[in-house]
Order: structure tokens, then sequence, then C-alpha cells
């Protein structure tokens, strides 16, 4: 007996296995081919609209690319702000729930920290425009008068607060569940040894936080920041609710002049849009659909290469 | 010199240089108490008009910080009074969160009540209503026959996919479906709007398509991805041991998934797909997109456009008729009827998970 040991058993294939394992590996196929025809239907429906006459598209711009231009730069702005305020605090509600509230409490306050991420993205439009613009107002006009040196402060101020400013907000208390969440996983897997290594060095517990927690964590936050990032380019009814809109490119926070997103601007388009109108909105949303794409894929990439991070293991 | 040192004032070393166990708590109701004390004065004087009391509990925790980290760095010294600066300043990051949860819920609540109480609100539409009066019916009824389609559509799907990927998936393809999955979660629900229009659009030749089947296809594109991911983790759980146990007894492959794998995951997964509801429950781009809006009853999914909850509540607000109050009260209404739908079917969900997961060891 020399070679004979190499040879593997198989298992008798019944039609039942036959039947039930083709049946999952076509579901599993069918994610890929959806994945696929989004992108090709969006681009086949969006054809027309890189061809389309200046006449088709509404305020003085002439082709598409000119069109979506201060779409793109209002989307990625305000999902920048709404990221710079989200990520501090979703980072510090974390470290909260995972290292400084009472071990008996933390579960349930993830839960309400997760309610957050509950709630319709259409109440939230309703609260930004009923609740928060009238609230934050009258400190805009304080800001600009105070400020109003400073290029991103400049007024003239906005009368009702429904600014790229509270859009930013709104979009920060958006997205800080899901990075607050993610954080709170990678937070809780920092390795106990490094911790206890760390207090028994008498580190303050910050210390231990700083010296522990946050460089282990640290490919976590970026792909969780990446992720909040995601969510806040595509989010579309609290954006185009609040945010008195404007087809141009500008900087400043607090006017009421306020470039707009491209998932807003579909949204408010799209129901009374129709012939080559429909295309080029169509084709805005490829655009967005390729930038989220690429940076959620760069988020998992960071995600993946770091496998001790993903929860699943 | 071994003399013993003489009968020192006896201090414990262990708490000698430490502020007392309670202080931050004194600390804080101290800094409330004055700035709700520098407020009252500014109101007494009349320099503003009403009692600020953000503005008290926002100027007490900012002095609470300084207060101290001063204390502590006097008393404690330097990096102690860092550590207690950053327990301050994390745990008003947690309190900082929970307002705009609290506000929307107070809000919701106060704003919706009026118009939810009236006893019309869900038993009639929209239809020939102008100004007050009428109900949400059709867009209740859409709601439920849009999403339990895709529900329909989703649930079988993502559950033999998160099967493939545990039980089969080796290799290339399960590699690719993991990773996409993951992407798809991070579509914009818009775009996948835009897709289920994209393409009844161009099946039906028609450019101006709206029907609430598409809007049940855009639901599940945003739906999928996150029950195979629930479903799977789930599927994880389940120990070896049992389907070696089956393998062991000669049950094939097929019935130890049905008759084992299952059983035992089926809590976390329905909890899942009821948290994967209560997700795409509160959509409205996709629907406003493909599904439209209407002020009448429709209960043909495959016909005419269909309202949706989510939708109205954006219509009721975005196109306010003459008697704004009361389309801005309806939108309000609604808003409450869907985050009540959402907060139950999050309780409900964890419910289930608490009652029925399997006792793992410990």
């Amino acid at each position: 007996m020399t070679a004979a040991a190499a040879t593997t058993i198989k298992a008798r294939q019944r039609p039942g296995d036959r039947i039930f394992s083709s049946a999952t590996v076509i579901a599993g196929s069918l994610i890929l081919a959806v994945l696929a025809a989004v992108a090709i239907f969006l681009l086949v429906e969006s054809l027309p609209a890189f061809v389309a006459a200046p006449s088709d598209f509404s305020g003085d711009v002439t082709n598409f690319w000119s069109y979506v231009g201060p779409l793109v730069f209002g989307t990625i702005y305000s999902a920048i702000l709404a990221l710079l305020m989200a990520v501090p605090v979703a980072i510090g509600i974390a470290l909260f729930i995972s290292h400084f509230a009472p071990r008996k409490l933390a579960q349930g306050l993830g839960y309400l920290v997760d309610l957050l991420a509950a709630v319709p993205s259409v109440v939230f439009g309703l609260w930004g425009i009923g609740v928060l613009a009238p609230l934050v107002q009258p400190f805009y006009s304080n800001l600009v008068d105070w400020f109003g040196w400073f290029t991103l402060l400049e007024g003239p101020v906005s009368g009702t607060g429904r600014t790229i400013f509270t859009v930013a907000i709104v979009l920060a208390v958006m997205i800080l569940p899901i990075i607050t969440a993610i954080c709170r996983e990678i937070f809780l897997q920092t390795p106990l040894l490094h911790q206890e290594a760390a207090l028994a060095l008498g580190a303050t517990r910050w210390e231990m936080i700083k010296m522990a927690v946050l460089p282990f964590g640290l490919p976590g936050i970026i792909s969780a920041s990446m992720l909040g990032l995601g969510r806040a380019l595509g989010e579309t009814m609290a954006v185009a609710m609040v945010l008195s809109p404007s087809p141009q490119v500008i900087f400043q926070l607090i006017t009421s002049q306020n470039s707009t997103t491209i998932a807003a601007n579909i949204a408010l388009n799209f129901p009374e849009s129709h012939g080559v109108g429909v295309n080029i909105l169509l084709a805005t949303g490829l655009v967005l659909f390729v930038v989220t794409l690429l940076v959620n894929m760069l988020a998992r990439v960071i995600i993946n290469s770091r496998k001790a991070f993903s929860g699943a293991n | 010199m071994t003399s013993v040192t003489e009968a020192s004032p006896l201090t414990n070393s262990l708490t000698a240089g430490k502020l007392p166990r309670r202080s931050p708590l004194w600390v804080l109701l101290a800094s409330w108490a004055v700035s709700a004390a520098f407020f009252a004065m500014l109101f007494l004087s009349g320099a503003v008009d009403g009692f600020n009391v953000v503005g008290t509990i926002v100027l007490g925790t900012v002095l609470y910080c300084v207060a101290i980290y001063v204390l502590s760095r006097l008393v404690e010294g330097s990096r102690k009074a860092i550590d207690r600066l950053m327990t301050a300043l994390v745990t008003a990051a947690f309190v900082i969160a929970m307002l705009p949860l609290v506000s929307i819920i107070y809000t919701t609540a106060v704003n919706g009540l009026p118009a939810f109480l009236t006893p019309t609100f869900f038993t009639e539409s929209q239809r020939n209503v102008v100004g007050a009066g009428g109900g949400v019916l059709h867009a209740v009824m859409g709601t439920l026959l849009v999403t339990g389609v895709a529900t329909l559509i989703s649930v079988p799907i993502g559950l033999l996919a998160s099967i493939y990927l545990v039980e089969y998936g080796r290799g290339k393809l399960a590699k690719a479906i993991t990773f996409f999955v993951d992407v798809m979660t991070g579509i914009p629900s818009i775009v996948a709007g835009l897709f289920a229009f994209a393409l009844f659009a161009l099946l039906f030749n028609d450019p101006g398509v709206r029907f609430g089947f598409g809007g049940a296809i855009a639901l599940s594109v945003l739906m999928i991805p996150v029950v195979v991911r629930s479903s799977e983790e789930m599927l994880k759980l389940v120990p070896n041991e049992l389907r070696e146990a089956a393998f062991a007894l000669g049950v094939p492959k097929w019935l130890t998934i049905l008759k084992v794998v299952l059983p035992t995951s089926i809590a976390g997964i329905v909890t899942g797909v009821m948290l994967s509801i209560a997700r795409v429950i509160g959509e409205t781009a996709p629907l406003l997109i493909i599904a439209g809006f209407t002020s009448s009853m429709n209960y043909d999914l495959f016909s005419e456009r269909m309202m949706t909850l989510p939708v109205f509540v954006y219509t009721q607000y975005a196109n306010q008729g003459a008697d704004a109050q009361a389309y801005v009260d309806r939108a309000w209404a609604g808003a409450l009827t869907l985050i009540l739908i959402v907060m139950l079917l999050n309780g409900l969900a964890r419910l289930i998970a608490h009652w029925f997961s399997p006792k793992l060891g410990r």
C-alpha cells in the first residue's frame, strides 16, 4: 500500500442534494447579477444624457458634465462636513459604551444608539426643517455678525436656517449609528492582555485607551468613517427637504444659496421630469452609484485586510 | 539613620492625593447650579425673554469639564486630570447623540398626535380631500403591499445565498459574493429606485412607468444584502458538532441543513428579517421614483401609482394645499405612524432574539 491514501471519498449525490445546492448557488449568483444589472440598466438608460442638446438642461449649462459638476461638489461637500462632525462624536460614543459605561448598562445604551438608525430618513427631514433649522438660525446670525470676515461664514445669512450646514448636522446624526456600531465592535475586540498590560504599568484609563485601544482600532475607525461617508453621499430625503438649493459651487456654509446634492436633486425633479430630462437624472444617479461604490469598496478592502476586525470571527 | 518615622498624621496611602469618590457628581451639580443661576439672572434682569434650559445645560456641562480638570489637576496631577476630562467628554458625546433622538420622538409625538387621533385617519384615503380630514389608509395599504412583496422576494434569495456562503461556498464565487454583498449594503436607496425605474422603463418601453411592484423590486435590492448578512451570522453560530452528528447518522446534507441547521438558528434569522423590514419600510426615495404618489386607494401592485407611508409624509409636506396646517399635521401624523411601526418591528425583533435564541454555553 503506497499511494492509495491520497484518494478522497466522494459522498453519493442524491437528487435532493443536487437541487438544494444548485438553488443556493443560483441565489448567490443572483446577487452578483443584480449588482451588475443595476450598473448596466442605469448605464443604458443614461446614455442619451451624455449627448443631450444644451436646451435640454435647466439653467445655463450646456452639457452633462457641467450640469453634474456642482451636484457632485455639493454631494461630497455635505458628506464630508457631516463626517467631520460625526466621527469624533461616534468614537466618543463607542468608547463610552465599550469602556466607560457600567457593564450592565452598556448593551441597553447600545440599543438606544441603534434606535437612531431606525428613524426613517423622511422623519429626519421633517425634524430638520421643523425643529433644527429654526433652532440654529439665530446662531447663524450671530456667527455671520462675529466671524463674517471668514470666507466659509460669509453672509448674507439664511433667514430660514435651511443651509448646507444644517443639512450636514442632520446627515451627521443619521450616520452616527453606523460609525458607532462598527467602532464599538472593534474597540471591544482589543486584546484584553494589551489593556491589562497598560493598566498594570500604571496607565490611567484614558492613557490605556490611547496606548492600546485606539492604535488597535485605527483601521476600523477609518473604514467605519468611509462606510458613514457612503451613507451620507447617498442620503436623499433629509437633504431634499431641508436644503434650499442652487445649481452652483458654493463653499459658504450658512447663506441661503447652497450647492445641492445628486440624490436630493433627483428626488426633487424626478416626479415632474420627462423625455431626456429623465435620462439626465438617471445619469446623475449613475455618477452617484459609481462614487458610492468606489467609497464602499475601498472601505471593505480596508476592513477585510485586517480580518480580525470583522464581527463574524 | 534607621529611625522610625514619628507618629505622622495617619493617612491612607491608597486614597491620599485623590478627589473624594462622589466628587464628579457634586461638581457636575454645582456647575449646573451656577449656570442656572447665571441664566436666571439674565432672565430676571430682562436681558432675554424666557429661561434658557438648553443654554443652562450646555454651559453647565462646559463649566463641569473645566472645573473637574482644574480640581483634579490641583489634587491628583495632570495625568489623572486628563483622564477625568476625557471621561467627561466621552460621556458628553453619548448624551449629545441622545438629544436628537429624544427631540425627534418628542416633536413627532406632539405634532403628530392631533391628526393621528382623528377617527378617519386609519379608515379613509386622501381621495377628494382638500384641507383637513381624510386619512392614510391608502398609504398604509400600499406600504404593507410593497414591503410584503419585497420581503417575499428577498427572504428566499437572501436565505439561500447565506446558506450557500456558510454551507457550500468555497473559492472565488463565495469570496466575490461576500464582498459584493457588503458593498451592496452601501448602495444609496435612490439608486435602487432608479434601477427599478430603468429596468421597467426598458421592459415596458414606457418612459413614465409607475407601479407598486417596481417599488417592491427596488426595496428588495436594498433588503437582500441585509438579510444575507444577518442570516449568515446566525448560520455561522450553529455548532459544527450538530452538523457532524447528523452526517454521522447518514442524513443527507440538504436534510441536515433543513432539519438541523435552520431550526437551530431560526430565531436569529427571523430577527434579522424583521430588522431588515424595519430598515426598508421607511425608505422614501426609491418609492417616490418608481411607485409614485396618489391620493386614492390602489390594491393592484401591477398597475397605476401606489401611495406608501413615507412618500405620504413627504408629499403632504412638500405639496401643501390651501390649508397648510392640515397638511403639515398629516405629515407629522404619518411620521408618527411610521416611527411606531419601525419601533414595534425593532422591539419585536429584539424580543424574539431574546426569548428564542439558543442558549450557547456561558
